[in-house]
């Protein structure tokens, strides 16, 4: 191992010089996939198309809009008739956010803070381990990559439930259980393989003639993952973090059988799924509820959904 | 080459350097930041008489934990109820709520670190934890015992035996044989509370010839729908074959689908599968599957509806400024016997199962089996809460349904029974019972088929 080794010939079927050009040049003969492309945008920008598509997000939203309604209406409104109704006999109250928010004996921030607490090193940690790994297994041979690669890639097919009971003996082994450490390193491993096997994907499409100049110009691979690599990853970093942390925030299972409902480990969703009472008697505070914990992750989706949707792209067409 | 490998190995340490730090930069964090909210809420005062607690001796700097089904705003009270016990001893008390309780329970037990104690509600949910993992429950230490000996029944304490081994002592209590009813409507009408079943089925009958649909049930209760209904059969089971037959169908002596029973069944379907007598403000037969049983009974309070058979926590359920009282806008009435003598009452409750025999854990697991935890409990809750200890002081509970409860839990004219379905085997008594009673109602399936359909899930051994 004297000189660094040289990258992998990329699969794509593309030619390394054509897929290089960051955007198909004037005159030059279009390919099959960017004819499909030009004639999808055509039959999707028909005014059809628009009115079905804003018939589907109507359709879509009404829910979410219900779910809006009802979380303002008075407790015997929500008990006795539907958010329809809302519109015949407008009442409106925001008791419902009152109790949700103070009716806890926590305070309500505590379940706040200690989702982010839980959800920020578990969408950090995995992508950190996994930008590093998907970097060695597109840019970096060694033997047994292949075997090693799929292996990865087979582990997303153990579902998350065999796994709970193993995993916590394990930890109460090690004395972790009911701490944060256990909920972090949870989400990471149940992340990893997902992450690895996007983040290798969205590598292997960056043209190995980049990362050849780069080589040829004496940058070792520290040098070519941040200064080369990583600027062209920003779209499918920052949409595999919303994935992650909408996971992550809306996760019951996970924390709540490694760090139990306790006050000082417990996220919002375990306060929400206590929101009905024992014995389900208050479920009026339900979609209360529901809206206070969908505000983090709306305000992450809106931030980051440029992206996101680049992200998305960068996957199919590539330029 | 050996400078690009230690360049490497160099950025390694580093990456996995910056990881360490943040990783403790957020432990610490967080643990400091949740810490503190737990100590919070209501105190019930720095003044409490030590004597009782001398015996727990001194268990400063020891650490309970608790797990149960009970959440917030009840778990509240039983933090607080706890108060003097910490002030005593010196221990502190690590209370934990869920409503996945069942499901997370067993889990924990599995993974090897279950809780110091456990408040289970079901006896049958006890009897399958002793079964399937024999070494976990720590039989009740002696100090538990005399206590469950003293100041509950000879029923509550077998109810937390297993095969003549004390594992858990009662803790709280409820009661289910109560019809719920408007007083100031039937002042209006000048209808008389019933003592008899006939008195109540000739109520039933003036109510409906008036116009009106005098019941109304509902439930719909998510993943349990359909115990409701199985408590209105326990009821009448008690009622027309009697306490003996009802044990003998409780532990499966006779078939589930034995003839009393269809005949118990049957007089369930004369009320709640008549059309002249349902549902009350919420449709017709069929909508009882559907209807939530948090709401079936609120259609009272529109006097569309006037007689709806629940427990004692029902009252948790009426929106807030309904006053639960005898000349209030609802309340109770025990639900009749076939005569005024024959007195059976259904009723349910949760025990306190210990996992550890730590001493601070017997000590506590002690103290509430005792009547100073049961008063300390009453004086903490404002309503919703009794317990089958004779100790406890009835003055001291404040809700007159509350009061209502307990006199007839601790009146020996009364013969208790504990909640079948809860004591049955899960595959019936959280599983079949309750889905083929809702499809009694639901697609009107025959009296028979369902109580064989049971009969068909109970395990063969």
């Amino acid at each position: 191992m004297t000189t660094t080794p040289l990258p992998p010939q990329s699969f794509v079927k593309k030619e390394p010089g054509e897929a290089s050009v960051p955007a198909p040049g004037r005159g030059r003969r279009l390919t099959r996939v960017e004819k499909r492309a030009i004639a999808a945008q055509g039959k999707l920008s028909s005014p059809w198309a628009s009115l079905l598509a804003i018939v589907i997000a109507v359709l879509w939203t009404i829910p979410s809009l219900g779910l809006l309604i009802t979380s303002f209406r008075p407790e015997l409104d929500i008990r006795r008739s539907g958010w329809w109704t809302f519109f015949t006999s407008p009442e409106v109250t925001t008791d419902n956010y009152q109790e949700a928010l103070f009716g806890s004996s926590t305070n309500f921030s505590t379940f706040f803070i200690n989702s982010f607490v839980i959800t920020l090193p578990s969408v950090v940690i995995p992508i950190s381990l996994a930008l590093l790994a998907a970097y060695a297994f597109a840019w970096i041979e060694f033997k047994g990559r292949s075997i090693l690669f799929v292996a990865v890639f087979a582990l997303q097919v153990v579902p998350i439930q065999v796994t709970l009971i193993p995993l916590l003996s394990q930890y109460v082994d090690w004395g972790l259980e009911g701490s944060f450490w256990v909920v972090w390193l949870s989400h990471s491993m149940f992340a990893l393989p997902l992450a690895i096997f996007l983040l290798h994907n969205f590598m292997k499409d960056v043209p190995p003639s980049l990362v050849e100049a780069a080589r040829v110009d004496g940058a070792g691979h520290v040098k070519i993952f941040f200064q080369v690599l990583m600027p062209l990853l920003t779209p499918a970093i920052a949409s595999f973090a919303i994935f992650q942390f909408l996971w992550v925030w809306n996760d019951l299972l996970v924390a709540l059988t490694f760090a139990g409902g306790a006050p000082d480990v417990a996220p919002l969703t375990v306060r929400i799924a206590e929101l009905s009472g024992s014995r389900g008697s208050e479920w009026h505070l339900l979609s209360a509820g529901a809206f206070i914990s969908m505000v983090v992750p709306v305000l992450v989706f809106l931030a980051l959904q440029r992206y996101f949707v680049r992200g998305l792209l960068a996957g199919s067409v590539k330029g | 080459m050996s400078s690009i490998r230690s360049r490497r190995s160099l950025a390694a340490v580093a990456g996995g350097l910056g990881f360490a730090l943040a990783l403790s930069a957020c432990s610490g964090d967080s643990g400091g930041g949740g810490g503190d909210d737990t100590a919070g809420g209501g105190a019930t005062g720095g003044d409490t008489d030590c004597a009782a607690y001398a015996d727990y001796g001194d268990l400063s700097g020891k650490e309970i934990s608790v797990y149960a089904s009970i959440v917030d705003p009840e778990a509240q009270q039983q933090r607080d109820s706890y108060k003097p016990f910490e002030e005593c001893t010196g221990a502190t008390i690590a209370y934990e709520g869920s409503r996945e309780f069942e499901a997370q329970l067993p889990v924990r037990i599995q993974a090897g670190n279950p809780p110091d104690l456990a408040y289970i509600p079901q006896p049958g949910f006890l009897k399958s934890i002793t079964e399937d993992y024999p070494d976990a429950l720590v039989p009740a230490p002696q100090g538990v015992i005399d206590n469950a000996n003293e100041f509950y029944t000879e029923g509550w304490v077998n109810y937390g035996t297993v095969d003549g081994t004390l594992y858990a002592t009662p803790l709280g209590a409820n009661v289910k044989s109560f019809v719920w009813y408007s007083p100031s409507m039937f002042d209006e009408a000048g209808y008389e509370i019933p003592t008899t079943w006939d008195e109540l089925i000739a109520l039933s009958d003036t109510i409906a010839e008036s116009g009106a649909k005098p019941w109304c049930a509902g439930v719909e209760s998510g993943d349990a729908t359909g115990w409701p209904a199985t408590d209105f059969l326990e009821d009448v089971v008690l009622r027309t074959g009697g306490p003996d037959v009802y044990d003998q169908w409780v532990n499966h002596e006779i078939p589930f689908n034995d003839p009393q029973i269809v005949e118990a069944l049957g007089t369930v379907g004369s009320i709640l599968k008549n059309e002249d007598y349902v549902n009350g403000g919420l449709g017709d037969v069929q909508s009882i599957a559907a209807a939530p049983w948090v709401d079936a009974g609120l259609p009272i309070l529109d006097g569309t509806c006037w007689l709806h058979r629940a427990a004692n926590f029902y009252q948790a359920n009426w929106p807030e400024g309904t006053e639960v009282a005898e000349d209030g806008d609802v309340f109770a009435f025990y639900l009749p016997g076939q005569s005024a003598d024959d007195k059976p009452l259904l009723g349910g409750g949760e025990f306190v199962a210990a996992f550890s025999d730590r001493p601070e854990v017997q000590a506590f697991q002690a103290y509430l089996s005792s009547p100073e935890w049961a008063n300390a409990k009453a004086e903490v809750t404002g309503q919703g809460w009794i317990s089958a200890n004779s100790g406890l002081d009835r003055d001291l509970l404040k809700s007159p349904i509350d009061i209502l409860s307990f006199d007839l839990l601790t009146d020996e004219s009364y013969t208790f029974r504990f909640d079948g379905s809860d004591q049955m085997p899960g595959s019936v008594g959280a599983g079949a019972f309750w889905t083929e009673m809702t499809a009694w109602f639901a697609s009107d399936k025959d009296d028979k088929a369902v109580l064989d359909a049971i009969e068909a899930a109970w395990p063969a051994s």
